[in-house]
């Protein structure tokens, strides 16, 4: 038979045990980002492009009928020239290189940014083709965040290119 | 090198401390810090139990995923929402418990050796448990559930294995569809299946496994636990929304403390600690370690086959095969890479009795360290040398309270690999050869440094186990005591109690035929 002193002493320790799981199971609370702040989120995943050269009547003469393509294309992808401003202070400059051993996958970006809640002047530049100078996607727009609000800055040649969502 | 040596052994020193404090109200038994490879099965097997309840009433589409979980805990709160608790707080016990045993395992430098195999396939479990855990709280598709998913994928994608980010599958609310919960349950049960699977590995070269906790341990934790279930129920946060980063949230530090580790350093910083974690714990049975003390070794000819040393080996290093001598009959024999040198069987052997004749006492198997000869001629020149009116012959154990500082000119120690070596016809020999009473010490119930050892030796000598002591012993001559390292004082004290009773009562109490193996040898 156990002791009272016994089941006193187990008493508390199952109780110790309960609340210890009990405590660190929700807390304490966790704050990822300040209560006035917005997040964007810069994600992109785009297939670079790449210089083709149109083939003379006598190359595509010279070639088996099947593989008689106008267009001669390199595999490899152009690296992805990509800045972020917010209100005008450059918030983000990066090259995307292409994935893939023969550099002929998509380039990705992602990236979280913290901006203050409020309205901000949001401008993305993008060039996918570097032997060409200067941005050949540009988005420019004044939004206005939220508290905790994330805004997605995504590539979707579909959607018109650059777009915020 | 050594300033791993000073942690694990300050380690060892604090957990044994805090595990005798235990032991005061739970006893050896019931302590959980003594059993916790079992506790964490018996979390293990209430998270699969809930979780199957669960599953049953899960709705794995988007909209639904989040309601259904939400309707156990609200309208069918006696039943589902309990068992929705119960799932999550034994999972958190679960965690606890597995880390305990880690830590415990690796302060008693339980990694090395015939334990290598144990310990190399105990690491991976942690990644499997984790994964099992992290995917659960996915399920209910809650802000922490995105904060998880998210959190998660960033971590993964510093890794360069994926071509594009996974993370984008939570970009925006059109990025995941019902799809996903499905993957997700799937992940979620093949998981914990390996986990399970992976756990039998672990357990695959001991003996006797340690499956459940004793039943009163069983019931006072789901009883703790089911207290809680009804005090605090587990509930789910507002339903997750892709649009909005989660507020201030409520989460589960023992399961999801990756995260917020990761905002708090940087992705990079995690996996270094979690890679070089992991191979720390794969490398350290690998450093130069203690030499191994011998293997135990069978004589054939000594050997009848009967088993026993098979039954009571905690590390299954025995095997009976067919007798290479004698057609028809068995011999034990040891695989050395499974042998823990503990002398455990040489204990156990029928054969491993002083009352024999031969000069040399040979027995069935044996430790070369300490031959059954040897311990019967330790214990004979210890009876020759005995002195006073009440001698006492005290059997220790090296691993638990130290009985050298026990000898006296009325007290003569012999300390052993483990209690466990201890044949019990010993005792019997002792006391007809001329000593007062025995006393055998060993570590607390439960407290072996190998395993089982203190347990057959109670057994034995409480004839409740084979070789048994013989009935015609008195019990009032022997004195059982739990020693350990820590309990040199109460050994002592122990020992003085048992000389004065034993003096007190000496005319009352049986004392056996004097017999002395060189003169009845001649009679
Ligand atoms: C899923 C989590 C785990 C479970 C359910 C579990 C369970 C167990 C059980 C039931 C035992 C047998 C205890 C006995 O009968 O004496 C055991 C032994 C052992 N475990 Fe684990 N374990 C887990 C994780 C780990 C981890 C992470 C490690 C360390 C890397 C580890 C290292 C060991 C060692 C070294 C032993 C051997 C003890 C001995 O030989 O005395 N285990 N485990
Ligand atoms: S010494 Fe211990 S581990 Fe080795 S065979 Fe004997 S009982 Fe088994
Ligand atoms: S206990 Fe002794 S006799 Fe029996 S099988 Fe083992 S070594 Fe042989």
């Amino acid at each position: 038979m156990l002791k009272p002193a016994a089941i006193v002493g187990q008493v508390i320790l199952y109780g110790a045990f309960a609340t210890f799981i009990g405590y660190f199971a929700t807390s304490p609370k966790y704050h990822q980002i300040p209560d006035d702040v917005a997040l964007i989120k810069l994600s992109i995943a785009h297939l670079g492009d790449r210089e083709c050269r149109k083939r003379s009547a006598e190359e595509l003469d010279k070639l088996p009928r099947n593989m008689r393509a106008p267009l001669e294309c390199p595999r490899e992808r152009s690296d992805i020239k990509l800045e972020v401003d917010i209100d005008g202070q450059p918030a983000f400059r990066t090259v995307m290189h292409p994935t893939g051993l023969y550099k002929d996958g998509v380039s990705v970006v992602y990236k979280r940014f913290e901006a203050k809640a409020g309205t901000h002047q949001l401008s993305v530049r993008m060039n996918d083709n570097l032997v060409k100078p200067g941005f050949n996607f540009v988005k420019e727009a004044e939004v206005t965040l939220k508290p905790a609000q994330v805004l997605v800055i995504d590539f979707n040649p579909d959607k018109g290119g650059l777009f915020f969502q | 090198m050594n300033l791993h040596h000073t942690l694990r052994s300050n380690a060892q020193t604090l957990f044994q401390r805090i595990e005798e404090i235990f032991d005061v109200p739970f006893g050896g038994d019931n302590n959980p810090l003594r059993h916790l490879g079992a506790m964490a099965l018996y979390f293990l097997w209430i998270v699969v139990g809930t979780g199957l309840y669960l599953y049953t009433v899960l709705d794995t589409s988007i909209e639904g995923v989040h309601s259904s979980i939400g309707y156990l805990s609200v309208e069918q709160w006696y039943l589902g929402g309990i068992l929705r608790s119960l799932h999550r707080y034994s999972t958190d016990g679960f965690m606890l418990v597995m880390m305990l045993h880690l830590v415990r395992e690796w302060a008693n430098r339980h990694y090395a050796g015939f334990r290598l195999y144990s310990w190399m396939t105990g690491v991976p479990l942690i990644w499997l448990a984790y994964g099992a855990g992290i995917g659960g709280y996915w399920i209910v598709w809650d802000q922490l559930a995105q904060f998880s998913a998210t959190a998660t994928t960033e971590l993964l994608d510093w890794l360069p294995f994926f071509s594009t980010p996974t993370a984008r599958n939570f970009l925006a609310p059109d990025s995941i569809n019902d799809r996903f919960f499905t993957v997700l349950i799937f992940i979620h049960i093949g998981v914990p299946l390996l986990l399970i699977l992976a756990v039998w590995a672990h357990l695959n070269r001991i003996t006797k496994v340690d499956y459940l906790p004793s039943r009163r341990l069983m019931l006072g934790t789901i009883g703790a636990l089911l207290l809680l279930a009804l005090v605090k129920p587990a509930v789910s946060n507002a339903p997750a929304n892709l649009a909005l980063v989660p507020p201030e949230l409520r989460i589960d530090w023992f399961v999801l403390f990756i995260h917020p580790l990761t905002d708090f350093t940087s992705p990079g910083f995690i996996w270094l600690l979690l890679l070089a974690g992991t191979l720390l714990l794969f490398v350290l049975p690998l450093l130069p370690q203690p030499k191994a003390a011998p293997v135990a070794v069978v004589n054939a000819a000594n050997c009848n086959g009967c088993s026993r040393c098979h039954v009571d080996c905690p590390y299954a290093a025995i095997t009976i095969a067919p007798h290479p001598d004698r057609p028809g009959h068995n011999i034990a024999v040891v695989d050395a890479k499974l042998c823990a040198s503990c002398g455990i069987c040489a204990g156990s052997c029928p054969s491993s009795t002083p009352f024999r004749s031969q000069e040399n006492l040979l027995t069935g198997i044996d430790m070369p360290q300490l031959t059954v000869d040897m311990l019967r001629r330790q214990l004979e020149s210890a009876l020759s040398r005995l002195s006073g009116t009440t001698r006492i012959i005290v059997f220790g154990c090296d691993c638990g309270a130290d009985v050298k500082k026990l000898s006296a000119p009325d007290t003569a120690v012999i300390s052993l690999i483990c209690s466990g070596l201890l044949p019990p016809s010993f005792v019997e020999y002792a006391l007809r050869g001329g000593a007062d009473g025995v006393v055998v010490t060993g570590c607390r119930p439960g407290g072996c440094h190998f395993r089982l050892g203190e347990r057959w030796t109670a057994e034995r000598l409480t004839r409740q186990r084979a070789p048994q002591l013989r009935a015609r012993v008195p019990d009032e001559r022997l004195l059982l005591v739990s020693a350990s390292t820590h309990d040199d004082l109460s050994l002592a004290q122990a020992l003085l109690e048992f000389r004065a009773r034993i003096a007190t009562q000496a005319s009352s109490i049986d004392r056996l035929p004097p017999y002395s193996r060189r003169t009845s040898h001649h009679a």
